[in-house]
């Protein structure tokens, strides 16, 4: 008896709150917290990624809860929302470190460059010998820089943005992933290289990784992301150009 | 805090209006980034709240990336049919392109003079 009444009541909690913003915000942030748990206690070992964990948490609850990914993002916007104030935040560190960056004009001008054509030419040239769509391929293009620019970009060369949001991210993760042990095994001491690497390679996702290991790759990482989506903004619709 | 934030949101506001306005093809936040930066140098320094929640913001930057990974969940069965030409082109790419940056990077520090001892040996 007690079931019949409970069992309706908790529905109906359950029915007015997912309708509202709260409870896939805070889900969104305690899965990312859970995410910081695992990569605390694994050492802060690049290969446990927040990000990837908080993804992987937040897919399997959206299945198991049958939530459309609207509803949820209804909830997590106001956390992507904050991409906006954050890019404006990198100016701080820019400020604070000015001297050194532009001692480096140079060497960052040259990488820049250098890294904007090969990450663009290099994803779409793989996706096209693995056979993959037009539509898909088009959609790699921009991987590499920050995921608001970076949908802009699929937009305008006729690829699917959403799916651009997704490779963005697994770029990212792939960049923080990879860049300490990568960057090991070049024998690269540089923090100023390391960071303006990774940033250029993978935008935010690297460079939150940097500012995790040294604030100069931090600042370098956050220079070579803003300067790489403006580079690849004018570059991406030139070279696809080309390609067609 | 909130004339920090307050700031951060003029920026990027001011930022958005000179994009539209201008039609330039850079992104609003980056341009709001530049005018941020604008003003720090006009001003000479930093003021504590600012440095205070734009250091928050970054150090979490990350979790800034989750809602819209999270829609991966629309993708899966383009990503079940082409996963591994995505894969490598996404990890292949990105590798790539950290190795050609830091490459040409340190090489033209070499060949510029611009390595410092501050950020080469000593800090490494």
């Amino acid at each position: 008896m007690i079931t019949d009444v409970i069992e309706p009541a908790i529905q109906d909690v359950w029915v007015y709150l997912t309708a509202r913003p709260l409870v896939w915000l805070t889900v969104t942030i305690a899965a990312y917290l859970i995410g910081q748990w695992c990569f605390e206690r694994a050492g802060r070992r690049p290969l446990v990624n927040p990000v990837a964990i908080a993804v992987v948490l937040l897919v399997a609850l959206l299945m198991l809860t049958g939530t459309d990914y609207q509803t949820y993002f209804d909830g997590a916007q106001f956390v992507h929302f904050l991409l906006g104030p954050a890019t404006v935040a990198l100016a701080v560190p820019l400020f604070q470190n000015f001297a050194q960056v532009r001692r480096a004009a140079l060497p960052m001008l040259a990488a820049l460059v250098a890294g904007s054509v090969t990450a663009i030419l290099s994803a779409v040239g793989i996706a096209m010998l693995f056979g993959v769509s037009l539509e898909t391929s088009r959609s790699l293009a921009s991987k590499s820089v920050t995921m608001p620019i970076a949908m802009g970009i699929t937009e305008q060369i006729g690829g699917i943005p959403s799916l651009t949001a997704v490779v963005v991210m697994i770029t990212g993760i792939i960049g923080a992933m990879v860049v300490t042990p990568l960057m090991d095994l070049l024998r690269i001491g540089d923090w100023r290289a390391r960071g303006f690497a990774v940033g250029v390679a993978s935008h935010g996702i690297g460079t939150a990784r940097a500012f995790q290991v040294n604030e100069i790759a931090g600042t370098f990482a956050g220079i070579a992301m803003a300067l790489n989506g403006i580079a690849t903004a004018i570059m991406v619709p030139l070279l696809i150009s080309l390609l067609d | 805090m909130i004339a920090a934030l307050m700031g951060l949101l003029a920026c990027q506001l001011a930022g958005e209006l000179l994009a539209r306005l201008l039609s330039l093809p850079v992104p609003g936040p980056v341009l709001g980034t530049i005018l941020l930066f604008l003003v720090l140098i006009t001003r000479g320094r930093i003021p504590d709240t600012l440095r205070d929640v734009s250091r928050t913001l970054l150090a979490n930057l990350s979790l800034l990336f989750v809602p819209a990974g999270v829609g991966i969940i629309q993708h899966l069965d383009r990503l079940r049919g082409e996963w591994l030409g995505i894969a490598a082109a996404v990890f292949g790419s990105t590798v790539l392109t950290m190795v050609v940056a830091v490459l040409v990077f340190r090489g033209v520090s070499r060949l510029t003079g611009a390595d410092t001892e501050a950020s080469d040996r000593g800090r490494a």
